[in-house]
């Protein structure tokens, strides 16, 4: 049986930490007047590091292991980023990525 | 204030994030029915969605509370899954700080992976006011909420309905790649994203649960590319 006390007590204080997780850094600098320029240069970091660290996992890796070179999603994720090297417009993008992806499973 | 120009930024910004909402619908669908099959009541399925918005987590600590898990490990768990969210605080802070800071708080709420990621990459532009990027920002961070606590509702009612042989969480890791393609425009970000993508998945085939592999990965990326800057900036730009 669920402690629904705990569960909500649970709920609340998640909700408050990534609360001041997500407002850390917004608030810290809307009471400075500039960024540190060292601290500047790690964040011009950030989107590529996390961009990475978001995409490639999902597309190589399933179920704990890396997936083999005739999966459907590995295919399907190269075929997008060949995309990405003739377009920049997104729903094209996706579309190879999913359209190659449906193909590939369907086949195999 | 020009509402035009709202509009058209707000309207940018739904545009973009719609590929996204593809594969966000199914996700919100599963923290929906997740909750309810833990054992969670329909109010604190939807607690979740509301007061932490943030599907990872909220996923994490759905399948421990359904396991019996501790107050301790439930939050500890959840709140080391959102740390990587520290990182996106302080890379957008400067973009979204100039134009009303009174929306701080809101903007400081609906800061998910996607917002930041959507975001971030359309702010590379110069051409961009503080106004335009915080109008877009809130165009995409708003649809990403709006339609998660949709689909979360839907999922506590009906139950996760969309056939997985659909595969529609695949546009996720898609639309990050497409970011990704646009983002490593020198050797530094190179590095970054090499050593971020290195690590994650490193991370995912030890302990695939968590996603704890985007936090690790992330920071270990920022460091990898400083390093690689720390030690060829000397040296000019190669």
């Amino acid at each position: 049986m669920i402690d629904q006390g705990m569960v909500w007590s649970a709920i609340i204080v998640i909700a408050v930490g990534t609360f001041a997780i997500r407002g850390s850094f917004i608030g810290l600098f809307s009471l400075i007047d500039a960024v540190p320029s060292r601290l500047e240069l790690l964040l011009g970091f950030v989107p590529a590091a996390v961009l990475a660290a978001l995409a490639i996992p999902s597309i190589v890796v399933a179920d704990g292991s890396l997936v083999g070179t005739t999966d459907p999603r590995l295919i399907g994720g190269a075929a997008a980023a060949a995309a990405t090297i003739v377009t920049d417009n997104m729903f094209v993008i996706i579309t190879v990525g999913m359209g190659v992806l449906w193909i590939v499973t369907v086949l195999g | 204030m020009d509402a035009t120009a709202v509009v058209a930024d707000v309207r940018q910004g739904i545009r973009d994030v719609s590929p996204i909402l593809v594969g966000i619908a199914p996700f919100g669908l599963i923290a929906g029915a997740a909750g309810i099959e833990a054992g969670l009541s329909a109010a604190q399925t939807m607690g979740l969605s509301v007061f932490v918005f943030a599907g990872a987590s909220q996923l994490a600590a759905i399948e421990l509370i359904g396991q019996g898990a501790g107050f301790g490990l439930i939050v500890v768990t959840a709140l080391i899954i959102n740390a990587r969210m520290l990182m996106y605080s302080a890379s957008i802070a400067p973009h979204i700080l100039g134009y009303r800071e009174r929306l701080k708080l809101l903007m400081t709420y609906v800061l998910t992976d996607q917002a930041y990621a959507l975001s971030i990459s359309r702010f590379q532009r110069s051409d961009l006011t503080d106004a335009h990027k915080t109008r877009y920002y809130l165009g995409v961070a708003l649809t990403l909420w709006v339609v998660w606590q949709v689909t979360t509702a839907i999922g506590i009612m009906v139950g996760a309905a969309v056939p997985p042989t659909l595969q529609l969480d695949f546009a996720i890791p898609l639309v990050f790649l497409a970011l990704l393609s646009k983002s490593i425009d020198n050797s530094g970000r190179q590095v970054a994203a090499i050593v971020g993508a290195v690590v994650a998945v490193l991370w995912a085939l030890l302990d695939l649960r968590y996603n704890l592999g985007l936090l690790m990965g992330a920071t270990a990326g920022v460091l990898g590319g400083s390093v690689w800057h720390a030690v060829y900036s000397s040296g000019g730009h190669r």
